[in-house]
């Protein structure tokens, strides 16, 4: 292991609760992409935490370049030059692209900062990466693909021999993506060693070297990843092997339409988007990020006002002013954002689960029927196997998948007719989404209708019985289960003005 | 791509508006009360318009920094009262000269300020909390040193000069514009230049607009927050010291209610109470727009208790519309 550029051996860690890691390695050498794979809450991102000095380790060594060190925060990773994309951005919104790059290292002219030095700087290196971006700007005011690739640009600007990226690619479209692994390839050519965190099992083989799997925060192997297959890897990663599957779609399509949607338009952002969706139904919405799927989604649903268009539910007209009229006419709407717009974290499961409809579970004075509380809850959990050790455990402490679980469970408990999930699997691991997605099959044999925005085509195409594909606010196309492919929709996605 | 950049300019045009429709109220309540009064637009008025909005001007500086961080800081009204006493002390019971009268008022301003700082950063006190209870320490101790009773300067020490006489009278005769007024033009100019140019007021913003994302990016965030929280004490120091020259005396029950009206011009002028968002030019507009207000009613004969009522229905209706502006932006 002469070569080896990080050494971590021996790696453990508790949070309060949970044994993090037991005993977990990696090691990593000059020049390659070595990725780390493991379901959510196998301990991929605690390792890298670890080393970037944000978490420190109860037990274990790293060494750098041969040297064992002790990384105490995030600055002497730093110094050392350890870098890291994190996952959740990590941005300041009200500071513009370059002060964000240069945080805690501003150029100065005496005692003031070099504000045009400093966007001077920026500029060069989105020239390097060939990112059409102004230094002035203001995060906040940048798609979330954009302020991804600011923290990209960020991680870069430190000249680190070590880059780790969470899940970069998770906000980015395919343009950047492919942008983003061409200067990956040139960091690599240069020395740099790259940590590559992914759920994107696809990636793996395009720009990893090796990769090594975690599991419930132990060490299951690194192989390299031109002798691996991608069933073998999943099947380290779970301890059992997942299959690729087709929808299920029932014989008898030709149900009753409930929600049908005429020439939505609103500005730039949606334009005469109609369609209709069937009782029953999964209907994928796919398109790339900022085509106007969630603008769509919330548009329905009351969230966003609109210009003009139509909603129609079981054949009649509505006007839905706000979420409160969307929820009454049986209207689900599942944020991709889990945390910020699905579930009070605070809360216990319980509450959560009863939030839509408490104001039946109440008696006098709003007395709260505790016992009817707990019933529902607890018939929620178990129908959706939510692990949680009891029903008065908060949200936040539920895994991202249990989470997910709950927030569904929620719009359960209040029989919503119409659920649109956005994302409903993003950064949620393999085993989880199997979950997730049995249980969506559950709900359309039960009647339940379902809007499946994703940005993952699998994922669209091994739920959806049709797909609707959006590109720049209208509709470009419908594909049936059967003739959607991963290129009739990538086709779909990118006919810019209707024209390709 | 070139359509974000133009939607970025006209973003930033936006900005630039909104700090000119502020000015551009203060403008119209001036021409407002102009009208109707002749007493209100005359040189002595709009001195004490000036001389009224100094110690306010002041604090708010002080508090704007605190609140661009995301924090609070209750306690600038009665630290500015201990921070007059202490120059009280320093020059009247202990007959020390002036300087080390106006040392010793900003720093019980800066240490107050520090240890605000300390108890938000180290013992992980909410800043409401932590500058509440420096509110009611720093009270307390006004009242203990001087023993419940103001502390007078004897005249012929020339502390009055400090704030009511006129440098630029001297100058320029007839110019008689108090020295209390230079210094908070001075401390606003100087409070401006390191919000927007030097590296403290660049992680004002950076931990305002999003602390974790500071320290993650290899800020240590304790330390430049106890110090920016000691820079706001710094000029509640002064504050202390202008307060104590205007009036000549150290009055030990001034002081709570200050806080407030300090809040008020920082919020009025545009700066945001959830952090990362302000300007000093902001802060100054919205002291004067309180002062003038206030005076304006006073002229007309307005009782003091509308006057109250009016100042509060200004702060809702300028938050608001910050609000209403927000929205058309997006």
């Amino acid at each position: 292991m002469d070569d080896a550029l990080v050494l971590m051996e021996g790696i453990d860690k508790h949070f309060p609760g949970v044994h993090a890691l037991n005993n977990a390695k990696f090691n990593l050498k000059r020049g390659e992409v070595h990725a780390i794979v493991g379901e959510n809450g196998a301990g991929k991102s605690t390792l890298m935490k670890i080393l970037a000095g944000i978490y420190s380790k109860d037990q274990g060594k790293i060494c750098f370049k041969g040297e064992e060190v002790e990384i105490s925060n995030p600055h002497a990773a730093q110094q050392m030059g350890i870098s890291m994309v994190h996952q959740e951005l990590n941005l300041m919104n009200h500071l513009t692209a370059a002060q964000n790059i240069f945080i805690g290292r501003e150029p100065l002219k005496g005692i003031f900062l070099d504000d045009n030095k400093q966007n001077q700087d920026a500029r060069e290196l989105f020239e390097m990466m060939r990112l059409n971006l102004q230094p002035f700007i203001k995060v906040g005011d940048l798609t979330v693909a954009k302020q991804q690739m600011v923290e990209i640009a960020k991680a870069l600007s430190y000249n680190s021999d070590v880059l780790i990226f969470d899940e970069p690619t998770a906000a980015l479209t395919d343009v950047e993506i492919t942008e983003l692994f061409r200067i990956i390839r040139q960091l690599k050519e240069n020395g740099v060693g790259i940590i590559y965190i992914t759920h994107r099992l696809e990636e793996l083989k395009q720009i990893t070297d090796r990769i090594t799997v975690l599991r419930d925060g132990n060490y299951v192997d690194t192989v390299n990843t031109q002798e691996a297959q991608i069933s073998q890897i999943i099947k380290m990663m779970v301890g059992r092997v997942i299959y690729e599957s087709s929808p299920e779609v029932p014989e008898d399509r030709d149900q009753e339409v409930v929600l049908e949607v005429k020439n939505l338009s609103r500005e730039k952002a949606l334009k005469d988007v109609s369609f209709q969706l069937r009782k029953g139904e999964i209907l994928g919405f796919a398109g790339l990020v900022g085509a106007g799927r969630t603008d769509t989604a919330r548009a329905i649903f009351g969230a966003d006002s609109f210009d003009s268009g139509e909603v129609y539910i079981k054949g009649e007209k509505v006007n839905i002013k706000g979420p409160s009229d969307a929820v009454a006419h049986s209207i689900a709407y599942l944020s991709e954002d889990r945390k910020r717009y699905g579930l009070c974290l605070g809360l216990e499961v319980k509450t959560n689960i009863v939030l839509t409809i408490f104001e039946k579970l109440t008696a006098f004075l709003g007395w709260i029927k505790e016992k009817s509380v707990n019933r529902i809850a607890s018939r929620i959990v178990d129908q959706l196997s939510i692990r949680t050790p009891s029903l008065d455990q908060k949200a936040k402490n539920l895994s991202g998948g249990n989470q997910q679980k709950l927030v569904i469970g929620k719009w359960l408990a209040k029989n919503a007719d119409i659920l649109i999930f956005d994302e409903p699997t993003r950064g949620i691991d393999v085993g989880a989404k199997q979950e997730i997605y049995t249980l969506l099959n559950d709900l359309t044999s039960q009647g339940k209708s379902i809007i499946m925005i994703s940005s993952e085509l699998p994922e669209i195409l091994r739920m959806s019985h049709r797909v609707l594909v959006m590109c720049e606010g209208r509709v470009t196309g419908e594909l049936d289960y059967t003739e959607a492919t991963q290129e009739s929709i990538m086709e779909l996605a990118t006919l810019r003005n209707g024209v390709n | 791509m070139e359509a974000e950049t133009t939607q970025q300019k006209r973003k930033a045009g936006a900005e630039t508006i909104q700090r000119l429709l502020a000015f551009a109220a203060l403008v119209i309540l001036f021409i407002v009360f102009s009208f109707a009064s002749p007493y209100f637009f005359t040189f002595s008025n709009v001195v004490g318009i000036l001389v009224a909005t100094a110690v306010n001007g002041l604090l708010a500086i002080g508090v704007t920094f605190i609140i661009i961080t995301g924090g609070i800081d209750l306690s600038v009204g009665t630290v500015m009262t201990l921070s007059s006493v202490m120059a009280a002390v320093f020059v009247k019971t202990w007959g020390l000269p002036i300087p080390l009268g106006i040392l010793a008022g900003v720093v019980t301003g800066t240490i107050a300020g520090l240890v605000n700082g300390l108890l938000v950063t180290k013992l992980n006190l909410p800043p409401f909390i932590a500058t509440l209870g420096m509110l009611n320490v720093a009270k307390g101790l006004a009242l203990v040193i001087t023993d419940l009773s103001p502390i007078y300067f004897p005249l012929e020490t020339g502390w009055n000069e400090l704030a009511m006489g006129s440098i630029l009278g001297s100058v320029i005769p007839g110019f008689d514009v108090p020295n209390a007024v230079l210094i908070m033009f001075g401390a606003a100019i100087v409070a401006g230049l390191i919000l927007s140019k030097t590296i403290v007021g660049r992680y004002t913003f950076a931990i305002g607009s999003n602390e974790e994302a500071a320290r993650l990016s290899g800020l240590n965030v304790a330390f430049w927050k106890t110090a920016i929280y000691a820079l706001g004490g710094f000029f509640v120091g002064i504050a202390g010291v202008v307060i104590a020259a205007r009036l000549n005396s150290a009055q030990p029950a001034l002081g709570q209610g200050y806080e407030l009206d300090a809040i008020a011009a920082a919020v009025i002028g545009g700066v945001s109470l959830s952090g990362g968002e302000g300007s000093m030019l902001g802060t100054i507009i919205g002291a004067f727009i309180i002062s003038t207000l206030t005076n304006g009613l006073r002229i007309l004969s307005v009782p003091q208790e509308w006057q109250i009522v009016v100042t509060g229905l200004i702060i809702i209706l300028s938050v608001y519309l910050d609000i209403l502006r927000r929205r058309a932006q997006q």
